[in-house]
């Protein structure tokens, strides 16, 4: 190790620095936001009852903490999410594997994949409630649906930028096509394949969250609906900030393994 | 009936490409054998199909008209103790120099503590022991190719297939690299060298064979009788006679 020089260590004072204002900042505004909420709710410029408030909003999660509802709506929509998503994510790569596999296959389904792509799938919500039942199941399979088309477009999009060189190079050494997937295409596609995983948490919410509000007695998205139908606002509001942190952890999950990969593939892990 | 001395045997191949432009022949009635242990370069314009011919020696193509041999089988498929190199490297960024170098050995069986000795022994010769952990992003072109090379000759190889392996590198990387090739290349590994270098050529092969443009005739075969290292070839006076002699063949053919 050798002996920092006084430029360096300044260098560093000034990020560290910086870093600290943006963090504080950062807070700042939260803290700003609600205040201000709170305050004009509770001097009467802002109807409480139409807007909520921070306070109230605490409050009605609390209460529904404390009667353990708020555990079952929470373990119910989590459960769908990652059901969902886990679901997706394995069929968007396994197809995906299939189509760079065979590029007739690829051929033959690319309009296909362009029409699913394109179709708002919310509008097989009600399609979806006639076949599958008004349930969980129909809520995983909406989420499946928006999560896998987008996972199976980005994966092999992945697959089929790996240079055919690298390829070649394999066969060259009497690799069978199953080798050079697994030795060379499917690593080297790897981050592009986590990015499309990220992209699937996103697309998982959107999922639950519309079949909760299409059929369901429970799950964040019920709570929100029911709220918003006998006039609760503090309960919607409420339970839209717990969906707020609730979906900004996984996605922080997947983002951090997503960084912990990279870094061990830069140092040879 | 075949010679008993030969290991590669290019019988009358022709071979043409097909795509939605239309049809491109790339070689016509091309004949040419390699013997173990020689050394062929083949010279020619660029896109003449000097590429075609090694993917035919390495079974990743196959002849419209003619046959491929080694030792007497017609190639169907790429062949075990086949090294073929390219003008990139294309190590795996995410492996180690050392698993790049076993990646060879590893698409036909786990690696023996042999083979793994084997490849230690290789990276230590090529200069890259220090450097068998790091990846290959950190390195140098030229240790890149060595590392690339290492991972050629792992497997082994009695037929190597070089396709224009240096020209990416800066000159003197170039030369360096090519005489430490032919140092550790030894007794008994026929190679094919496709290059469109004439010093590079003559300072390596046994034999140089000059293509005509597509479709690929042979235009013209020089023995070449120079002795040494490539480095002690470069300096020696009759050099430069085959240098203007194959120069000539290639000239007369750019107009």
């Amino acid at each position: 190790m050798c002996n920092e020089s006084a430029a360096q260590a300044a260098y560093r004072r000034s990020r560290k620095r910086r870093r600290r204002a943006i963090a504080a900042t950062q807070w700042g505004i939260l803290i700003v936001l609600l205040a201000a909420w709170e305050i004009l709710a509770r001097t009467g410029v802002l109807d409480a009852f139409l807007l909520s408030c921070p306070s109230r909003m605490l409050e009605s999660i609390a209460a529904l903490a404390r009667s353990g509802e708020l555990a079952l709506h929470l373990a119910t929509t989590l459960w769908e999410t990652i059901i969902g998503f886990v679901l997706g994510a394995v069929l968007g790569v396994g197809v995906a594997v299939l189509l760079w596999w065979s590029d007739t296959l690829n051929r033959i389904l690319d309009p296909y994949l362009v029409i699913l792509g394109a179709l708002p799938k919310i509008a097989l919500g009600p399609v979806l409630i006639v076949w599958i039942g008004a349930g969980m199941p129909a809520i995983i399979v909406m989420t499946l649906l928006i999560s896998v088309i987008v996972t199976t477009v980005t994966a092999l999009g992945g697959f089929l930028s790996v240079e055919r060189e690298k390829i070649t190079l394999l066969r060259s050494f009497g690799a069978s096509k199953w080798q050079t997937f697994t030795m060379a295409v499917f690593p080297g596609a790897l981050p592009t394949t986590v990015s499309a995983l990220k992209l699937g948490v996103s697309m998982s919410w959107i999922g639950v969250i519309v079949g909760e509000f299409l059929v369901s007695r429970a799950g964040l998205g019920y709570l929100i609906v029911y709220g918003g139908q006998v006039f609760r606002m503090d309960l919607v509001m409420g339970s839209t900030a717990v969906l707020c942190v609730c979906a900004a952890l996984m996605y922080l999950l997947v983002a951090a393994m997503e960084k912990r990969l990279n870094r061990a593939r830069a140092h040879g892990g | 009936m075949m010679e008993p001395n030969v290991l590669l045997d290019f019988d009358h191949v022709s071979m043409c490409y097909h795509d939605e432009s239309g049809e491109t022949e790339v070689l016509r009635d091309f004949s040419m054998q390699v013997k173990p242990g020689e050394f062929v370069a083949l010279l020619g314009p660029s896109g003449c199909g000097k590429s075609t011919v090694l993917g035919l020696a390495a079974g990743l193509l196959r002849p419209d008209e003619g046959t491929v041999r080694l030792r007497g089988e017609p190639v169907l498929r790429p062949p075990e103790r086949m090294g073929y190199m390219l003008q990139r490297d294309h190590l795996f960024p995410w492996l180690t120099v050392r698993e790049n170098a076993l990646v060879g050995i590893r698409v036909r069986q786990r690696p023996t503590a042999a083979q793994r000795a084997q490849v230690e022994r290789l990276l230590q010769a090529c200069g890259l022991t220090g450097f068998a952990d790091a990846l290959p992003g950190q390195l140098s072109g030229g240790m890149r190719q060595r590392a690339a090379l290492v991972r050629t000759l792992a497997v082994n190889p009695d037929l190597l297939l070089l396709d224009e392996p240096f020209s990416a590198l800066d000159a003197q990387t170039r030369i360096q690299l090519s005489d430490e090739v032919k140092q550790r290349l030894g007794e008994g590994r026929a190679t094919i060298l496709v290059t469109h270098d004439v010093s590079e050529a003559i300072s390596m092969a046994d034999r140089v064979v000059v293509l005509t443009r597509r479709p690929a005739r042979i235009r013209s075969v020089h023995d070449i009788t120079l002795a040494g290292t490539p480095m002690q070839r470069r300096g020696d006076p009759a050099f430069r006679e085959y240098f203007e002699a194959i120069w000539k063949e290639l000239d007369v053919h750019v107009q």
